[in-house]
């Protein structure tokens, strides 16, 4: 099991294209009109593809990526310009200084990881919310964080094809 | 980018970035706050947003239109109901016309205003923000359908909320529910004015800061009273469902439900008021136009 990572592909560097791709598709799934319980339960899925891009290509897609999309999702849920951008930030950050350790687990046993990043992403943004909003939300806004490291290992795996290497045969 | 390998090039560390990036999220949220001056920036943010947001929206109308057409084949039954519905309702009209013609009447003789005609556009519900700070809605209607800030949004059944932002394409309405939200209202029953305010919850609402003795039943009907010349009077709005009465407290805590959808339609009204000195509005003017 500890030798798990010697037998895995080396993946290759994404295109920024792929990158820029994924993050507008999972936009578009961020905005999907839901109904109540699973509103409440649905996993930040933006969150979720910057957090794999920033563990697997930190090169690519770093800081600016998440606080770009931090502000654009300040926009779609018109809060405050910057809450989301400043909670995307700390979570690329712990992302980043951590993604050496990370791609060493498989995508199952990052699921916990994921979770405690998750979770303190979402702290960021309650703390800012009841610092300029006052408005005391309920303790199941955290649940999105707990169906969000569940979810991770499909959103690992989707946006793992992404970055397979293309093995050409016929290449000399 | 391509000649030099990623490897050799070393940008400023991680904390850094994270110390550049947090300070500047914090001043923007700082001055988004303080200041009025990035509504520029989020109407263009979101002019480049509303493509994505019509995508997502399309599996949802998709389904909307599979379920016409399933609609469609229940169509001769629901024909057949609505015409003894019309006759019905024909009746009614009749009856109607002439308490209307006697209500101008009598409205001339007091020398009333006349009550405003009010306009509606029908909007539909393009997401709705997952903020959960805030009871807001996003419509798919902007100043390109004549839709301006502070116009009414209600469904069939009374008031849902208020445009408070509006961008080319679409409008930001908070909800009743929202927490800095407030609707002036009358007691139908008895006409006693007061203000509704939200709580921040779905489906519930709240009467501040009326005293221990104030006429309030459980059931009552709250209507939009006119005062302010925001809401046009006259619109349902919550039904009272609990009172609770703390001795330790000046005031009764009164806990409301909106007799609107607020939290489940998928289609609105928006009301645009004619700008006019808001109507100088008495008890019997909500009596009437409820009876």
């Amino acid at each position: 099991m500890s030798k798990d990572y010697l037998e895995k592909e080396l993946p290759l560097e994404a295109k920024r294209r792929f990158i820029f791709i994924s993050l507008v598709i999972a936009f578009i799934v961020n905005l999907f009109p839901l109904q109540e319980i699973i509103f409440l339960l649905r996993p930040d899925f933006v969150a979720l593809t910057l957090l794999f891009w920033n563990i697997n290509q930190p090169h690519q897609a770093g800081m600016s990526v998440a606080f770009t999309s931090g502000i654009i999702m300040d926009v779609c849920n018109s809060s405050i310009l910057g809450q989301h951008a400043l909670a995307y930030c700390f979570m690329s950050f712990l992302a980043i200084i951590l993604h050496r350790r990370l791609v060493l687990f498989s995508i199952f046993q990052q699921a916990p990881q994921i979770f405690w990043i998750l979770l303190l992403t979402q702290v960021i943004i309650y703390i800012s919310g009841t610092i300029t909003g006052s408005y005391h939300s309920d303790w199941y806004f955290f649940l999105s964080s707990v169906t969000g490291a569940l979810i991770w290992p499909i959103i690992a795996l989707i946006l793992g094809i992404l970055q397979r290497p293309e093995i050409d045969p016929n290449a000399l | 980018m391509e000649s030099v390998p990623q490897f050799f090039r070393t940008g400023p560390g991680p904390q850094a970035r994270l110390f550049f990036f947090s300070l500047l999220s914090i001043l923007l949220m700082i001055v988004d706050l303080r200041f009025e001056s990035l509504h520029k920036m989020r109407q263009a943010i979101s002019v480049i947003l509303y493509p994505l947001q019509r995508i997502a929206l399309a599996p949802a109308s998709l389904y909307d239109q599979v379920g016409t057409l399933i609609e469609d084949l229940r169509l001769s039954k629901e024909i057949n109901y609505l015409r003894q519905q019309y006759f019905l309702y024909q009746q009614q009209f009749s009856r109607l016309q002439i308490l209307e013609e006697e209500n101008t009447h009598l409205r001339r003789l007091l020398n009333a205003a006349k009550q405003t005609e009010v306009k509606s556009v029908m909007a539909e519900i393009l997401y709705i923000p997952r903020d959960p700070f805030k009871r807001k809605i996003i419509l798919n209607r902007g100043t390109s359908d004549g839709i301006e800030a502070g116009q009414v949004v209600v469904d069939d059944l009374g008031v849902i909320g208020q445009v408070t932002q509006i961008f080319p394409w679409s409008a930001e309405v908070t909800l009743i529910t929202d927490k800095d939200h407030a609707v002036p209202i009358q007691v139908a029953r008895n006409g006693l004015r007061s203000i509704i305010s939200g709580v921040g919850k779905n489906n519930e609402l709240e009467l501040r800061y009326l005293s221990i003795n104030a006429d309030v039943q459980v059931n009552d009907l709250l209507v939009t009273s006119g005062i302010g010349g925001v809401y046009p009077p006259g619109l349902p709005v919550a039904k009272v469902e609990k009172i609770e009465h703390d001795r330790s407290y000046n005031f009764s805590r009164i806990t409301c439900i909106p007799i609107a959808g607020v939290d489940r339609n998928r289609h609105v009204l928006i009301l645009s008021m004619p700008l006019s000195e808001p109507e100088s509005t008495n008890n019997s003017n909500t009596t009437e136009s409820k009876s």
